[in-house]
C-alpha cells in the first residue's frame, strides 16, 4: 500500500456534482474539476458518492477476552469494508476497560491493525458493575485519550453514580453514553413486549424499561450542564424524550442502530436467535420514528453496535442464545436503504450522520472533517447503484451473526482511504 | 396436517376435528381388555423433556405404547444435558439413533419450534409444552373433554356432566368458555384460545391485570378482571394453577387475597349454570385458585382430562406418523389375534 498520490476522478462529493479530489500522502491536496492525475494512482469515480470516512461511535471489538467472535484486527478489517475509518470500541471486553492499562492495550492493537482507527470507549464503573466509579481521568491522560464512556450492555442505573459521572467528565469535556434500561423492569427480558411476546409466551422489554432511564438522564445532564449520549434508541417514546430534552437546549445526543431502522419485532415469531439484540427489535411504529427523528436531526447520527457472536451462541434455542449481532460491514447499505432511498436523507446528511456528528460527540480528532484540500484524506467511496444479496460468507468479520443474510440490499463501499492509504479498493480489503 | 404440531394455531378446524374424532377411536381402545394397537410398530418415539413433568411425560409414554411405538424416555436431569451439551447436539444425537417423532417439552417458550426448523432433525415435532408458549396437546384434550359434556347431544345442546357423549364430527361453536388464573406465564391458556376459536367458542380470559400480558386485547377472546361476572354465562371454567413463588414478584399481595377474587369456591361454582363444569390441566393448588370442595366435586373433570390425554395423544402420533392407514380396523387390533 503506497501513501503517495491517489487522484479520485469525477466522484459526487457528498451527493453533489462530480469532483476530483487529490490525495497526497496523508491529505487531501486538492477538489476540483479536471485535476491533472501527473502521476497519482487514479481512481474512476463515475457515478460514485464520496463521503468522508465513516465513525462508529458504537463497535464491540471483543478484544481482549473473546478473539473467539472478534479481535480488533479482523473487526477493524471488517470496519474498512463498511466504509469506517474510526470506531469507538465499547469497554465490555474481558478483563473490562475500565482503567488506564486496558484502554492503552486497545488503542494500541488498533493503531497496529492499519485499517481503521481504535478509539476504546472507557467504562463508567468498575468492571460494569454500577458500583463505583472507574478512574475516568486516568483514561483520559492515557495514551488512548478516552472522552467517551459507557457501561455499554449494563446500564448505570443508579442515579446517584449516574450524577457523579456526569459531573466528574465535565473536567476533560466527556461524554457518558448511557445503555438505557432500567434493569428491574427488564430482569429476563427476551424480546420487545408487546403483541408478539404476548403471542410467543417470552418475557418483554417494554418500551418504558429504557424511556424511564433517558428521561431521568437528560434531567440529571441538565442538572449538572454535562454532555449524556443515549446509545442505540430504540422506541418512539424516546425519540420524544430527546426532541424535548433539545428543544430545552441540553446537551443531549443520540444514536440508532442500522438494525432499528429497518427490522421489527415480528421477525422474532421464527425463534431464530439472530434477530435476538439488546434493546430488542421494535415496533413497525417505533421504527418509522426513529427514521423520522434521524431524519429531522433528533436522533444525532447511526451506530452500529456491531456485535459479533460465535456461531455456538446463535445455533440453539431463543432464550439460551446471545444477544447481539453484527453491522460494521451492512451498515451503509442500511442506511441508504431505509434513509436514502426513501428520500427521507441525502448524501451530504448521511455524511453527517455517520461521520461528521459521531466525531464531534467523540471529539474525535482527524475524523468527520469537511472534504476540502488541507484535511485529512478519511474517505470512503460508494456506489449506490450497486445492488447485493448479503452473503455472510464473505464477511470480513470474525463472526457471522447478521440478521440480513440473503437479504437484496443497495450499495457498496468500492474504496475507503484512511490518512490518504486505501485500505479498501474496488470492493476489497487492500 | 402439518408433519410437526408446535402451536394450536397450526391447525384448521378440519385439522382438529380430525384429531378429536381420532381420539375417540382411540379411548374406545382404552375400554378393551387389552389396551394396544399394533400401529406404530417398529417406530420410535423420543420423550425428550428438559422440564420435570412427570404427568405429560407418561401421558405421552402410554400414548406411544398403546401404539407400539418403541418409547425413549430422555430426561435432561442426570444427562449429558446437565453438563452443558446444546439442544442441538441432543437432537443430533436422538436424529441418529433414529428417532421418527421428538414429543419435547422444555422451558425456552420456542425450543420445540427451533428444533422442527433447525434442520438438526428429520421425524416429526410434537410440543408438550415449551415456556409460557404453548401446549397445544393439552388444549386439544381439553377441546376433548369441553366436546364431550357440552356438544354431545342430539340437538347440539350442553348434555349434563355427569353423562359424557361423544361429539364426534362436532366442533364447540357458541360454547361459552372461561379461562383464570395465571394467563401471562401460561401455555395452557394460549393454546386453549387458539384452539377454541378456531373450533368457534367463546372464550373470556379472567385474571388480575398483572397476569395478563401486554397486547392480550389483540387476542381471540374476551377479557375480564372480574370472575363473579362471567360465571353466569360460562358452559366451562378452567382454572389454571398459580404459582405461589408468583406471589414474590408482586403479581398479587397474597396467596389469600388471590385465592378470594379468583379462586372457584363452592359459592361460585354454585353461581355457574347446571350443566357448566370445571376444569383443571393439573397439577391442582388446592386452596389457592381452587377449593378442595370444588376439585373433588362431579362437576371438576380434572381427573378425565388426564384419561382424555391419553387418547388425544394417541391420536396426534398416530396422525402424524402413522400415514393414512386407518386408525383402527377391528382385525388389526391385539386383541382380535
Amino acid at each position: 500500500m503506497t501513501t503517495s498520490k491517489t487522484l479520485i476522478r469525477g466522484a459526487k462529493v457528498l451527493g453533489g456534482e462530480p469532483q476530483d479530489v487529490l490525495i497526497d500522502g496523508e491529505t487531501i491536496a486538492a477538489v476540483g474539476s479536471g485535476l491533472a492525475a501527473d502521476g497519482a494512482t487514479v481512481v474512476e469515480a463515475d457515478g460514485k458518492v464520496l463521503l468522508p470516512g465513516l465513525v462508529d461511535l458504537h463497535t464491540h471489538l471483543r478484544e481482549p477476552g473473546r478473539e473467539d467472535s472478534e479481535t480488533v484486527l479482523t473487526g477493524t478489517r471488517a470496519a474498512a469494508v463498511g466504509g469506517y475509518t474510526a470506531v469507538h470500541a465499547m469497554a465490555n471486553t474481558f478483563p473490562v476497560a475500565d482503567t488506564a492499562g486496558v484502554v492503552e492495550q486497545v488503542w494500541r492493537l488498533g493503531r497496529e491493525s492499519g485499517y481503521c482507527d481504535v478509539q476504546p470507549v472507557g467504562a463508567v464503573t468498575v468492571g460494569l458493575e454500577g458500583k463505583k466509579l472507574a478512574e475516568l481521568g486516568a483514561m483520559h491522560d492515557s495514551a488512548a485519550g478516552v472522552r467517551v464512556f459507557s457501561d455499554d450492555g449494563k446500564c448505570v442505573d443508579d442515579a446517584v453514580i449516574m450524577r457523579r459521572a456526569l459531573e466528574y467528565v465535565k473536567a476533560f469535556d466527556g461524554v457518558i453514553a448511557q445503555h438505557a434500561q432500567e434493569p428491574r423492569l427488564t430482569e429476563g427480558a427476551q424480546m420487545n413486549e408487546g403483541t408478539v411476546s404476548a403471542e410467543l409466551g417470552l418475557r418483554g422489554w417494554p418500551a418504558v424499561a429504557e424511556e424511564s432511564i433517558i428521561a431521568r438522564d437528560v434531567l440529571l445532564a441538565a442538572h449538572v450542564g454535562s454532555r449524556v449520549h443515549i446509545c442505540h434508541l430504540s422506541t418512539a417514546g424516546s425519540v420524544e424524550l430527546v426532541r424535548w430534552a433539545k428543544s430545552k437546549g441540553w446537551q443531549v445526543t443520540a444514536e440508532v442502530t442500522p438494525h432499528h431502522l429497518l427490522l421489527t419485532d415480528e421477525l422474532v415469531r421464527s425463534y431464530n436467535p439472530v434477530y435476538k439484540v439488546n434493546p430488542p427489535l421494535r415496533t413497525e411504529a417505533d421504527v418509522m420514528a426513529l427514521r423520522e427523528a434521524l431524519a429531522d436531526g433528533t436522533i444525532d447520527c447511526v451506530a452500529t453496535d456491531h456485535a459479533p457472536h460465535p456461531h455456538e451462541d446463535k445455533d440453539c434455542e431463543w432464550s439460551a442464545a446471545a444477544m447481539g449481532m453484527i453491522g460494521l460491514e451492512t451498515a451503509l447499505s442500511v442506511v441508504q436503504h431505509t434513509m436514502v432511498d426513501t428520500g427521507l436523507l441525502d448524501w451530504a446528511q448521511v455524511a453527517d450522520r455517520m461521520s461528521f456528528r459521531p466525531a464531534a460527540i467523540g471529539r474525535l480528532d482527524g475524523h468527520g472533517r469537511p472534504i476540502a484540500a488541507g484535511e485529512p484524506a478519511n474517505l470512503t467511496l460508494v456506489d449506490p447503484a450497486y445492488r447485493g444479496v448479503v452473503n455472510p460468507a464473505g464477511f470480513a468479520s470474525r463472526s457471522r451473526n447478521t440478521p440480513y443474510q440473503g437479504l437484496q440490499l443497495p450499495g457498496q463501499v468500492t474504496a475507503t482511504f484512511l490518512r490518504g492509504k486505501a485500505t479498501v479498493m474496488d470492493g476489497k480489503l487492500t | 396436517m402439518k408433519r410437526h404440531l408446535i402451536s394450536a394455531a397450526d391447525l384448521t378446524r378440519d385439522d382438529a376435528l380430525l384429531i378429536l374424532d381420532t381420539a375417540e377411536e382411540m379411548a374406545r381402545v382404552a375400554n378393551r381388555p387389552i389396551k394396544k394397537l399394533p400401529t406404530l410398530r417398529g417406530r420410535t418415539v423420543v420423550n425428550l423433556f428438559f422440564e420435570d413433568s412427570t404427568r405429560t411425560r407418561i401421558s405421552f409414554e402410554a400414548a406411544a405404547k398403546r401404539l407400539s411405538a418403541d418409547v425413549i424416555n430422555f430426561s435432561a436431569k442426570g444427562s449429558s444435558v446437565s453438563k452443558g451439551e446444546s439442544l442441538k447436539d441432543t437432537a443430533l444425537t436422538l436424529e441418529a439413533m433414529g428417532a421418527d417423532a421428538v414429543v419435547i417439552r422444555h422451558h425456552a417458550s420456542g425450543a420445540p419450534h427451533r428444533l422442527a426448523t433447525s434442520g438438526w432433525i428429520n421425524g416429526s415435532v410434537v410440543n408438550a409444552g415449551d415456556g409460557t408458549h404453548e401446549h397445544p396437546t393439552q388444549a386439544l384434550l381439553d377441546a376433548f373433554t369441553m366436546r364431550r359434556h357440552l356438544a354431545g347431544a342430539p340437538d347440539g345442546g350442553p348434555t349434563h356432566h355427569k353423562g359424557p357423549g361423544d361429539g364426534t364430527g362436532r366442533d364447540l361453536a357458541g360454547r361459552r368458555i372461561t379461562i383464570v388464573g395465571d394467563v401471562l406465564h401460561s401455555r395452557v391458556a394460549r393454546s386453549n384460545v387458539h384452539l377454541l376459536n378456531t373450533l368457534g367458542a367463546e372464550v373470556t380470559l379472567v385474571a388480575p391485570p398483572t397476569l395478563l400480558p401486554i397486547g392480550v386485547e389483540t387476542w381471540p377472546c374476551e377479557v375480564s378482571y372480574d370472575l363473579d361476572s362471567v360465571l353466569a354465562k360460562s358452559d366451562a371454567v378452567m382454572m389454571l394453577r398459580v404459582q405461589n413463588e408468583r406471589m414474590n414478584a408482586a403479581f398479587f399481595p397474597t396467596e389469600r387475597e388471590y385465592a378470594r377474587r379468583y379462586g372457584l369456591d363452592a359459592t361460585r361454582m354454585a353461581a355457574l349454570p347446571g350443566h357448566a363444569i370445571v376444569m383443571h390441566p393439573g397439577p391442582m393448588n388446592r386452596g389457592m385458585e381452587i377449593t378442595a370442595e370444588v376439585a373433588d366435586s362431579e362437576r371438576c373433570t380434572a381427573v378425565e382430562q388426564v384419561g382424555n390425554g391419553v387418547s388425544v395423544r394417541m391420536a396426534v402420533l398416530y396422525l402424524l406418523l402413522g400415514g393414512n392407514e386407518p386408525a383402527l380396523s377391528e382385525n388389526r387390533t391385539e386383541e382380535n389375534k
